[in-house]
């Protein structure tokens, strides 16, 4: 009878904390009218359709492209089976910081997103997982109070059901327009990981290019796994900072994901093709279930 | 007129009657030095404040844990690399209770800066607090830790021995590490390598200290591309004690004599003697399960969307 009680308590505990959204329509939206791209590391001209093959990744050269949220969740979760959470909140610009509604405005346009980061659940291989997405095209997913709340809210929502949470890392750092309340965001999302690691939970956090400052600092590096993709920088300060500093030149690997993994901090680098088997593999040897 | 160029003026003025004999100027003298001191104190601007932290005489940590803590002993190391001298860390008697104190410490001239690394800690500094603060834990001891720094160190070496994995390590175990723990912001705060010892169920900041984001200038230069607009960086930046208590992030300011701290250390150190008393006699009254809920509460209600 309590046992019953408790189910409709959590039910109705969903409706109240989780405004998720089912967007059915996962396909990227970056695909322009022309056809082509450029790779960023070899120039060569790609067609898109290939692209799309190739997980945005060169075949020439093995350069990995930037991607969007959009498309990280499309390479990763099994079709259809992503449900979006707080999708619609988008930040305010409590402080009236001079020209940051404009640089706000500037990345919905340019990236169709509400935020830096899409936050949700869905299937990976058939395994159940939460996954946040950082996209590095909305200001270079900086983490103001919204990025900060909405990983947090899903570390939550990981924690109360039990499940693997991953998070896709990409960003400059804490964002700067919102001041202390961005920095503060970093406390808030690593205690919140802490709860998440004491109950025995799951959390991979992947690295990919770039992924520096406040998000390095925090969550990024408390995943109980850390993998990277090939070639990402990954650091906490910037590189001309650090040449300031030291006054000296730093050698061109400096701060890549396979300097940092020679360094210790990274467990593995996968490349984009083998991700999806990766993290899957990670969730069943940690004892995940398939539904 | 600047800070620096009044105080210039008031130790212009403080010469003159030092050389002076004759009393009625002497008099007239005093008066107008009272008179300036009180004037140019009052209404500080943000950049104001900036100065007064950084002020060269402003007391360090050093200072505070000689007056505050007796039978204080330093440890040192991280037992993983070296030992960083830019923090200060070791047990000490607060009046009758011992506490864990870890302080971030600038040096007081260019040598002791130089072994000091100007208070800019390296992950062996961070990593060193958290071996020190998980043995608190382990003793049932409260923690008090001491922010001044600009910021974590941004050097070759703590790139590759991992600041931000030791930042966040910081940010993690501190989150609910259990035992109570009170932060006081002494001069200045600066970024990540600020928070991670900011993460605790008490936030006490002095009056003239300031905490934000980054610095005024690397703010000005990652913004506005240009590190010169500092003065107009920080008064946007919402860094002083007072803009703070308004926004909830800190608990409780301590209030400093005219012109800062250097003027009457003793007073502030009462003060911060008081804050401390009462806010351990709070905190180790509180239940640990409490005060864990309420140490993650203070953190999660920043920034709700």
């Amino acid at each position: 009878m309590e046992n019953l009680f408790k189910k409709r308590q959590n039910r109705l505990h969903l409706f109240e904390n989780f405004r998720h959204t089912n967007i059915e329509n996962n396909q990227p939206k970056e695909i322009p009218d022309y056809v082509f791209k450029n790779c960023e590391h070899c120039g060569e001209s790609i067609p898109y359709m290939e692209l799309q093959r190739t997980y945005y990744v060169c075949p020439r050269c093995g350069h990995h492209l930037k991607i969007s949220a959009r498309e990280r969740i499309r390479q990763l979760i099994d079709d259809g089976s992503f449900h979006e959470h707080d999708a619609l909140v988008e930040s305010k610009n409590e402080e009236h910081f001079a020209g940051y509604d404009e640089k706000l405005e500037k990345a919905k346009q340019a990236t169709g997103m509400h935020e830096a980061v899409i936050c949700g659940h869905g299937l990976i291989k058939g395994f159940p997982l939460a996954i946040a997405v950082m996209d590095s095209r909305f200001m270079m997913g900086s983490m103001g109070h919204v990025v900060g709340d909405k990983i947090t809210r899903l570390i939550e929502w990981a924690d109360k059901h039990s499940l693997p949470l991953l998070i896709s890392c990409t960003s400059g750092g804490a964002r700067m327009q919102e001041g202390i309340l961005s920095l503060m965001q970093m406390a808030k999302t690593s205690a919140a990981l802490k709860r998440f690691s004491d109950h025995g939970n799951f959390y991979i956090s992947l690295l990919t290019h770039p992924t520096t400052g406040g998000v390095s600092a925090s969550f990024a590096m408390l995943g109980d796994v850390i993998l990277a993709e090939p070639d990402a920088l990954v650091g906490f300060a910037g590189r001309r900072v650090i040449e300031k500093t030291v006054n000296e030149v730093l050698p061109p690997q400096f701060q890549h994901a396979e300097f940092v993994m020679e360094k210790g901090f990274i467990d593995r680098i996968v490349e984009r093709k083998d991700l999806k088997r990766t993290i899957a593999d990670l969730i069943l040897l940690h004892g995940g279930k398939r539904i | 007129m600047s800070l620096l160029e009044k105080e210039g003026q008031l130790e212009d003025l403080q010469k003159q009657l030092e050389l002076c004999e004759d009393p009625v100027k002497k008099m007239q003298l005093e008066m107008q030095i009272q008179d300036l001191s009180m004037k140019m104190y009052h209404d500080l601007d943000a950049w104001d404040r900036v100065y007064l932290a950084r002020h060269p005489h402003r007391p360090k940590a050093q200072d505070y844990l000689q007056s505050l803590f007796h039978t204080f002993y330093e440890m040192h190391g991280d037992r993983h690399y070296g030992d960083d001298r830019s923090i200060i860390g070791g047990i000490a008697m607060f009046e009758q209770t011992p506490v864990t104190v870890i302080a971030q410490a600038k040096g007081k001239d260019l040598q002791e800066n130089l072994i000091r690394n100007f208070g800019m800690p390296n992950p062996e500094g961070y990593r060193k607090a958290l071996r020190l603060a998980k043995e608190a834990e382990k003793f049932h001891r409260p923690i008090i830790t001491f922010v001044d720094t600009s910021g974590a160190y941004p050097g070759k070496g703590a790139e590759e021995r991992g600041q931000a994995e030791a930042i966040a390590q910081c940010l993690f175990t501190f989150s609910n590490l259990k035992t109570p723990i009170i932060c006081i912001v002494l001069s200045e705060g600066g970024s990540g390598g600020a928070l991670a010892f900011s993460v605790g169920d008490r936030l006490i900041m002095l009056e003239n200290a300031i905490y934000s984001i980054l610095s005024p200038e690397g703010f000005a230069s990652i913004l506005w591309k240009d590190g010169s607009r500092a003065k107009e960086a920080a008064e946007v930046m919402k860094l002083t004690a007072a803009d703070l208590k308004d926004k909830e992030i800190i608990d409780a300011i301590i209030r400093e004599p005219l012109g800062g701290a250097q003027n009457d250390l003793e007073a502030v150190c009462d003060r911060l003697r008081d804050a401390i008393r009462s806010a351990l006699a709070d905190l180790t009254k509180t239940k640990m399960n409490q005060l864990l809920k309420n140490r993650y509460e203070k953190y999660r209600k920043i920034g709700v969307i």
